[in-house]
């Protein structure tokens, strides 16, 4: 087995750089040490200059999201011993501005998320007297898998479309509306829609499917979006052919 | 925060990478994907043949035969295996993907994926056994 | 205007799709490898014309004309935006792929309504 590992680090130190550069860093290997180990390691034992995003380094949180060689991971969730002989190439998320180092702006996606009301959305609340919504398990079912998102973003830096058309409000924000308007409690499923069938929202998608393969969760975003185009389709048809239909 | 349609707040010192008219090539997986969608060209190409034989079919006995001919050439024919090539990658990725836009429920269990891949290929099988069947009839 | 028919277009996309999917494989065998090939003997005109002149066949023929026409062209649009970056283009762009799947349809409904 190796003694060590060379990590090559994207560094971009707006002050010093122009644009980024790789510094490599020799770190211990251990069988037992995810890559977020190895930064960590980095920070504080070989340059306490870089600076990088993680939590609760189990793959809860979503902040550790980065790429490694060139694919979006989770980088709690990644051991080194799946990238021996090394070197481990480190960069920050892809498609979201670097404000430093592994660093990138998010305020991009927070706002889009904002977009498609994340929330219950009742006509009207029930009074408490009358006591809880009632779900049964299969009407959880129905949504539970969309609501395992962790907004670690790797389906937005895995996705071409976010690339090209960084408007495009992405993976992540439309499973968490499918999440609320399958949602059994939910009232909001037309609003939803409407937001969503808007120039930047669901028919942006061209079903290249990569946001399903990088989700750390299994959300399926890719599968949420194609169900939500043909909701979004049936829903047009339904409102040319039958006009007379109450929606 | 606003809710301008311009979301990120412009900030000169934060770094924006350009995505390369290339970037489908830098991934096999971005790769295979635009040649799944580039099958559309396939299949455009089997339209227009279609369409070109009902043309001869118009036209007259003379017309048909000569399409026959053209349609038998050694060029045409390795030209068609090719795009033949295509239009089943098409079909096979169609029928893999299908599935995801429908989530069928039996008895409140959620039915696998496989199982919904599977049907469309049996359909497939089916479909494809009738149309030769039709034209070994015809011929 | 032309968003407002996104749906449409998706649902004609999902259809030609499924069509493509499902009989060209065995037609395009038929056609362009059996028969040229001699592992299947060439309908004769008579009885080809026969078998189309049938109303049915007429309308299955200009379907799997029709939409697989718009399905190529919604595919081949977002290739050019995405592939070649073209999304600028969009006016000739569209303009071209739908033109060709309405004019394809037509030809192939006159065709198919003018079978001597």
């Amino acid at each position: 087995m190796a003694d060590t590992i060379t990590l090559s680090v994207s560094r971009y130190r707006p002050e010093q750089e122009s644009e980024p550069i790789f510094q490599d860093y020799e770190v211990p290997f251990h069988k037992d040490w995810a890559i977020l180990d190895a930064l960590n390691y980095v920070k504080d034992e070989l340059d306490g200059s870089l600076s990088f995003r993680w939590s609760c380094r189990m793959g809860v949180c979503g902040s550790c999201g980065m790429m490694v060689n060139g694919q979006p991971t989770l980088t709690c969730a990644a051991f080194l011993s799946s990238y021996l002989p090394g070197p481990i190439r480190i960069e920050a998320l892809r498609f979201f501005p670097i404000v430093r180092d592994l660093v990138v702006d998010i305020t991009d996606f927070m706002t889009k998320l904002k977009k498609v009301k994340p929330w219950l959305v009742r006509d009207e609340e029930k009074p408490l007297s009358e006591g809880e919504y009632l779900q049964s398990p299969e009407q959880l079912d129905n949504y539970k898998q969309y609501s395992m998102c962790i907004n670690c973003l790797l389906c937005y830096s895995a996705c071409p479309v976010i690339g090209l058309e960084p408007n495009f409000i992405g993976p992540a924000a439309i499973a968490l509306a499918q999440r609320y308007n399958m949602d059994s409690r939910d009232q909001g499923a037309a609003e939803r829609l409407s937001i969503l069938s808007q120039d930047d929202g669901m028919w942006q998608c061209t079903f290249v499917g990569e946001c399903t393969e990088v989700c750390p969760k299994g959300v399926d975003p890719a599968g949420a979006i194609q169900r939500y185009k043909l909701t979004g389709a049936t829903d047009w048809l339904k409102s040319v052919l039958l006009p007379w239909g109450s929606k | 925060m606003s809710d301008r349609v311009h979301y990120t707040p412009y900030h000169p010192k934060w770094y924006r990478r350009k995505m390369s008219v290339w970037w489908w090539l830098e991934q096999w997986r971005y790769t295979k994907f635009v040649l799944r969608e580039l099958t559309s060209i396939p299949v455009a190409w089997f339209v227009l043949l279609t369409l070109w034989q009902v043309r001869a079919l118009v036209e007259g006995e003379a017309a048909y035969q000569r399409t026959l001919l053209w349609l038998g050439s050694p060029a045409l024919i390795i030209l068609n295996i090719f795009l033949f090539g295509g239009v089943l990658f098409h079909a096979f990725t169609w029928f893999n993907l299908a599935p995801k836009a429908m989530v069928v429920r039996v008895a409140g269990k959620r039915v696998p994926d496989i199982v919904i891949v599977a049907q469309n290929y049996a359909v497939w099988i089916a479909v494809s056994a009738f149309v030769i069947w039709i034209w070994m009839k015809v011929s | 205007m032309l968003k407002r028919l996104t749906p449409l277009l998706w649902f004609l996309f999902s259809a030609g799709g499924t069509v493509a999917a499902l009989v060209f494989p065995a037609h395009m065998f038929v056609t362009t490898i059996a028969v040229p090939m001699g592992w299947l003997d060439a309908p004769s005109y008579a009885s080809l014309l026969d078998l189309v002149r049938h109303p049915l066949t007429r309308l299955y023929l200009f379907v799997i004309i029709s939409l697989p026409l718009v399905h190529g062209a919604h595919r081949l649009r977002y290739m050019l935006y995405d592939v070649l970056k073209l999304k600028h283009l969009t006016a000739p762009i569209v303009a071209v792929c739908y033109g060709t799947a309405v004019v394809g349809s037509a030809a192939a409904a006159y065709f198919l309504l003018n079978l001597p």
